[in-house]
């Protein structure tokens, strides 16, 4: 009997045809040592259909100019499909105005530039920077370079064993030095949905702002900013679909209006003298230079896929995919699952003993199975469960429970040669 | 195609699941650590010199069965060798296990149930990881080697 049909199936939404998506994804037609591809690294980066490659194919046919400058018509065009982006990011996250909306190279530029505006203008000697012990470098980095420079401490949130923060202790650390907090919305390294409503509102309560790590939220959850009520909220593109290289930046007009700008160049000036330049409205103020038009048109187009299919179904299918993987890979001899939140998104974390990822990592991929194996970018998370590293399942809508099984399949053989 | 027996070779199983000389050095003159922060591989590598020569050498760490399997299969071939001789056989064992020539096999003997890595260029590092942490101990080198 195999493990597929040892479980009770539950469907998704009978509405969902996984198939028709997968036909939109070009990349899932080829093959990977001769196997059908098996593309579960969808938390490094997703794939992308091609409604996306043909939006950025098509900004290059037929669109291209430098946005906000010419007089000239493609100019105009340009112009014109990268604040559609703005607009259509503005929907998707639900900001309150679409200045509120800037465009960075992805989630890391997005909370370096706070850290670098904000953090620089608030946080001084002696203040407190507070983030999780699920945070990815990218969450936790930008802090420590800003608390360095500013003789100010960073402090962390701890989590249980199930990988789920200590709310108790949450509260405790929220202290009058307390000057940011910095707080993933899901954990990249194992799946954890973070309670932000609530940690929000206590921040609040205490006078403290709050930046979200979305970049794994986003290609999973409807995000709503206005009800997070969060003060920052950062995100990436390439992994919700889109492409590599574009990025967003939510801010509270209120806060991003008071922030000194990030970097200096054209299109953030309203006027320049050599004795005084006078910064832009917002968002341009933060986004110095020529942006990355094409990316926001491949943006674009990512979130009018997802919106397509539609994101509440897209969850819906993610998590009975995880929770078929949870039963079918948990189960299997000799597994044990990192990360056991009872709220989780996308994620399958786990180790095999006597087998480390990195073995595992090479034989799936002769199978045609690509995994991530490693710390994820969260190496005091590894250190946190005491491991070197996991292997990493992730989700997408695009995949399915044979795929599911194929891994099954191949941690059973991975057993095999390890036998 | 590559094939995961080429990789993964009996002899290299069996030395990941009982490595040789896995144990700290009381006698060493010489030691280094080594990291790969990719895969998370950790390995300390102790070197009792007497003089060039490699009287005992010895390891400890954790690591994946190719980087472990190397590290053990190391501290056989080089033990009672001179440091020339130590550095030439990394010399033949690196262009081995990079592809770039299989022409020393021979010569490397037993460790040539690494060519097949050759054909896994993602773990190159892994093979690597034990010599380079070996060099880094036989040049005193205080700090932490990285393969990054």
């Amino acid at each position: 009997m195999s493990a597929a049909t040892a479980v009770p199936v539950r469907k998704t939404a009978s509405d969902y045809d996984v198939e028709k998506i997968r036909a939109d994804f070009p990349i899932l037609r080829r093959k990977v040592h001769g196997h059908e591809l098996v593309y579960l690294d969808n938390a490094a980066t997703s794939q992308k259909p091609q409604s996306v490659i043909d939006a950025i194919v098509r900004y290059y046919e037929g669109e291209n100019a430098n946005i906000h400058r010419g007089v000239h018509y493609l100019s105009q065009i340009a112009t014109e499909e990268f604040e559609a982006g703005r607009k259509t990011v503005q929907r998707f996250v639900n900001a309150a105005d679409a200045s509120e909306i800037v465009f960075t190279r992805g989630t890391t530029e997005a909370i370096n530039l706070v850290a670098q505006t904000w953090g620089r203008a608030h946080v001084g000697a002696g203040d407190e920077v507070l983030i999780t012990a699920m945070e990815h470098h990218s969450n936790i980095v930008p802090w420590q370079m800003l608390c360095e420079e500013k003789g100010a401490r960073l402090r962390v949130v701890p989590m249980n064993d199930a990988g789920e923060l200590l709310l108790d202790e949450y509260e405790r650390l929220l202290g009058p030095k307390t000057r940011i907090v910095g707080l993933a919305h899901v954990s990249n390294a194992l799946g954890t949905i973070n309670p932000v409503n609530r940690m929000i509102a206590a921040a609040h309560a205490r006078g403290i702002p709050v930046l979200v790590d979305g970049a794994q939220a986003a290609p999973h959850i409807a995000v709503d900013v206005q009800d997070l009520d969060c003060d920052f909220y950062a995100l990436s593109g390439h992994k919700m679909y889109g492409p590599t290289g574009i990025g967003v930046l939510y801010g509270k007009a209120a806060l991003l209006d008071a922030m000194p700008p990030y970097q200096g160049g054209g299109d953030m000036i309203s006027s320049v003298t050599f004795e005084k330049t006078t910064y832009n409205k917002l968002p341009h103020k933060f986004e110095a230079g020529t942006p990355d038009m094409a990316g926001v048109a491949g943006l674009k187009a990512a979130i009018e896929y997802m919106n397509g299919v539609g994101v509440a179904k897209i969850a819906a299918h993610e998590h009975d995919l995880l929770e078929y993987a949870t039963e079918v890979v948990g189960g299997l001899p000799g597994v044990r699952p990192i990360g056991t939140a009872r709220e989780k998104a996308s994620v399958l974390s786990f180790v095999l003993e006597d087998v480390h990822p990195h073995d595992i990592g090479t034989i799936l991929d002769q199978e045609g199975i690509a995994v991530r194996t490693g710390h994820h970018c969260a190496q005091p998370v590894m250190e946190r469960f005491c491991i070197p590293a996991t292997v990493r399942a992730s989700f997408a809508m695009y995949n399915t429970r044979e795929e599911v099984d194929a891994l099954a399949r191949g941690l059973r053989k991975v057993r095999e040669v390890f036998a | 195609m590559p094939e995961l027996r080429d990789l993964y070779q009996e002899v290299i199983l069996e030395h990941s699941r009982a490595p040789r000389n896995y144990k700290a050095l009381p006698a060493a003159n010489h030691k280094a650590e080594g990291y790969n922060p990719l895969c998370g591989d950790r390995f300390t590598v102790y070197l009792e010199m007497d003089g060039d020569a490699i009287r005992d050498v010895s390891f400890e760490g954790a690591g994946c069965a190719i980087s472990k399997a190397s590290a053990s299969m190391m501290t056989q071939s080089v033990k009672g060798k001179s440091l020339a001789e130590a550095q030439h056989i990394f010399e033949k064992f690196h262009e081995m296990v990079t592809g770039h020539s299989h022409e020393h096999e021979a010569e490397l003997g037993k460790l040539a149930v690494f060519s097949g890595v050759s054909e896994f260029p993602m773990r190159v590092k892994c093979a690597t990881l034990a010599w380079h942490t070996l060099q880094a101990a036989l040049e005193g080198k205080q700090e932490k080697i990285s393969t990054e």
